[in-house]
């Protein structure tokens, strides 16, 4: 029993709710949601401490202990998860504070990144399948208003879309946990668990796993992506930033959480169709991030790339591949947040998104250009950035198992990664300036701070690889061994 | 019982996919709600109607049912209740800024 798991979802949630009542003051709610965030942030530092100390913290909500209660469940994974988490959010929040306007800060923009916060901590932190489903309404709901909020004719139609896909699959979630609930008498993951190892994954099992990879196939941005690149380019920059950092990862963690420890029995049924779905999109991303020429198209078809990448990494469920797909997750919800907040930044300066519009930033932007530069490099992978480390590990584990084809596919999607980013940073920066004298005095300082609080945590990663590892490969322990999950959570 | 529930929720299903692939907007969140009823009655059926007495200790009951699916599908119901009061409220919206309900014609820019 330990209090503090509790914590990273109730101060975002709590602050979040307390902040309605502030509505038109706004600088107050700043204060509130930046220390509120900076709290969390604290408390999932400590939480790491704790669990790397004495290992799995586990809290039994109510006293009610496990299976009958609903526990809350910090594995390594979930810590560093939930702490990455936050500290993207105080990013996009100070990105905010400068860049949305007050038609957004006025209508609650602020308490619902709280809210959002408090659902992606939540799902990751939670033992109980129902609660994840929970969670992740929790989340969706606020992602749907912040994505309409403004109320563009674009963001409505996109709205629309999102929310129509998201109810769709949703419902199947909750199909997906009646079926087994029906098959195992339980909600406990880790129960779950214990009595499919105990009576064997038969068909019905696997068939029901297969529903719950479409359910997070969809939210992830797994294969069926086709909503993804439209609603992620709609909202303003620090919303994207969000969505494209936390919102992907929640589905790749609920995946990954689930065929680690529920249903890793029949691998060759359902790791070979997440294989396949992995590669399918890393194609398909890399088509997409080519084929565009406006800035925010690139960038949601590079969420796509990532997706499959870390999933290849999960398919393939060595220690090694796995160890590649934490470290690449964590990687990716960093870079993928700088460089939506620096793509958003470059938009916001040019006045369009369109590529042949925009020229020779750099006169006038250096500092701007070179942090978009070094996150750039770290998303295509390149050493010592912290890309690099967990793509050569998901690469060494995939190659090791003899995936030689889907190694390929994934190299050649990062050589495009590459070329679609650097197509933006050419484009964009070199060449002569378009901008006019009033445009060169626009705003683009905010963008400041939390790019250069991002950047550094890319640069740290990839040069202090070395003392991240241990806490990675702690995560990894309970993926390859789910026993010790269930053990934790029985004790 | 168990089957004319399954049956219920299938119709359920069917009519709420039809509806969900039409092309205006009120007709989608009509096939939304009615597919997420399905779900429900789903929930319900998979895991047994009710099988003996209400499941509280003095009932000295021989057998109990199960109260845990409905208690999902209360949790369930109370979500979707308030994702489909939210999207009418945005197709309301969008209907107002598009000036059409047809989601085919909902267009951003001019070039699109």
């Amino acid at each position: 029993m330990n209090n503090l798991v509790v914590l990273p979802l109730f101060i975002p949630l709590f602050l979040g709710v307390s902040l309605f009542f502030f509505r038109t003051k706004y600088r107050l709610q700043q204060w509130i949601a930046g220390l509120g965030t900076i709290a969390t942030i604290i408390i999932s530092f400590i939480l790491i401490g704790q669990v790397s100390k004495s290992g799995i913290q586990v809290l039994h909500m109510g006293g009610w202990e496990a299976p009958y209660g609903i526990p809350l469940v910090a594995d390594m994974m979930a810590a560093i998860l939930v702490t990455v988490a936050s500290i993207v959010t105080l990013a996009c929040l100070i990105f905010a504070f400068h860049f949305i306007g007050e038609e957004r800060k006025g209508h609650y923009a602020y308490p619902l990144m709280m809210i959002l916060l408090c659902g992606v901590n939540g799902s990751f932190l939670t033992g109980d399948i129902f609660n994840l489903f929970v969670f992740f309404e929790v989340m969706l709901l606020s992602s749907y208003v912040l994505l309409s909020l403004g109320g563009g004719r674009v963001q409505l139609r996109e709205t629309v879309k999102y929310i129509i896909i998201n109810i769709v699959s949703s419902s199947l979630f909750v199909l997906a946990i009646g079926y087994l609930y029906s098959i195992t008498g339980t909600l406990n993951m880790a129960h779950i668990a214990q009595r499919i190892a105990e009576q064997g994954q038969d068909g019905l099992t696997t068939t029901v796993s297969l529903l719950l990879m479409m359910v997070f196939g969809l939210k992830a941005g797994l294969f069926l992506f086709f909503w993804l690149p439209g609603s992620y380019s709609a909202p303003p920059a620090p919303i994207a930033a969000l969505f494209a950092a936390l919102l992907t990862k929640v589905g790749i963690y609920a995946i990954i959480r689930t065929f680690t420890l529920i249903f890793p029995h029949q691998p060759e049924i359902t790791h070979t169709i997440l294989l396949w779905m992995s590669a399918l999109t890393m194609i398909l991303g890399a088509i997409g991030a080519i084929a565009y020429w406006r800035i925010k198209q690139i960038l949601a078809y590079n969420v796509i790339i990532s997706v499959g990448f870390i999933l290849f990494g999960v398919a393939v469920a060595t220690e090694a591949s796995l160890n590649g797909a934490i470290y690449y997750l964590v990687h990716d919800m960093i870079a993928k947040g700088l460089i939506f907040i620096l793509g958003g930044t470059i938009v916001l300066i040019a006045g369009t998104d369109k590529l042949r519009e925009i020229s020779g930033l750099v006169r006038y932007r250096p500092i701007l250009t070179w942090l978009f530069f070094i996150s750039a490099l770290a998303l295509a992978g390149v050493p010592p950035l912290s890309g690099f480390i967990g793509k050569f590990m998901i690469l060494e584990g995939g190659v090791n198992e003899g995936y030689y084809l889907m190694a390929g596919i994934s190299l050649l999607t990062s050589l495009l990664v590459l070329y679609s980013v650097m197509k933006i940073f050419i484009n964009s920066f070199w060449g002569e300036t378009l901008l006019s004298e009033g445009e060169q005095k626009s705003s683009g300082r905010g963008v400041l701070i939390p790019g250069f609080m991002l950047t550094a945590l890319v640069v740290g990663l990839g040069l202090g690889a070395e003392a991240v590892m241990p806490y990675i490969n702690q995560a990894v322990e309970p993926l390859v061994n789910p026993q010790i999950y269930i053990d934790a959570v029985f004790s | 019982m168990e089957i004319v529930m399954t049956i219920i929720a299938g119709t359920l299903f069917t009519s709420g996919v039809y509806l969900i692939l039409s092309k205006t907007l009120l007709r989608i969140i009509l096939g939304l709600s009615l597919f997420t009823h399905g779900v429900h009655i789903m929930l319900m059926s998979i895991n047994g109607l009710k099988k003996g007495a209400a499941p509280l200790l003095d009932e000295q009951a021989a057998s109990y049912t199960d109260p845990v699916p409905q208690a999902l599908i209360l949790t369930s119901i109370v979500i979707s209740f308030s994702l489909t009061a939210f999207s009418l409220v945005l197709a309301y919206r969008t209907y107002r800024e598009h000036g059409t309900d047809n989601i085919e014609k909902l267009r951003g820019q001019d070039h699109e």
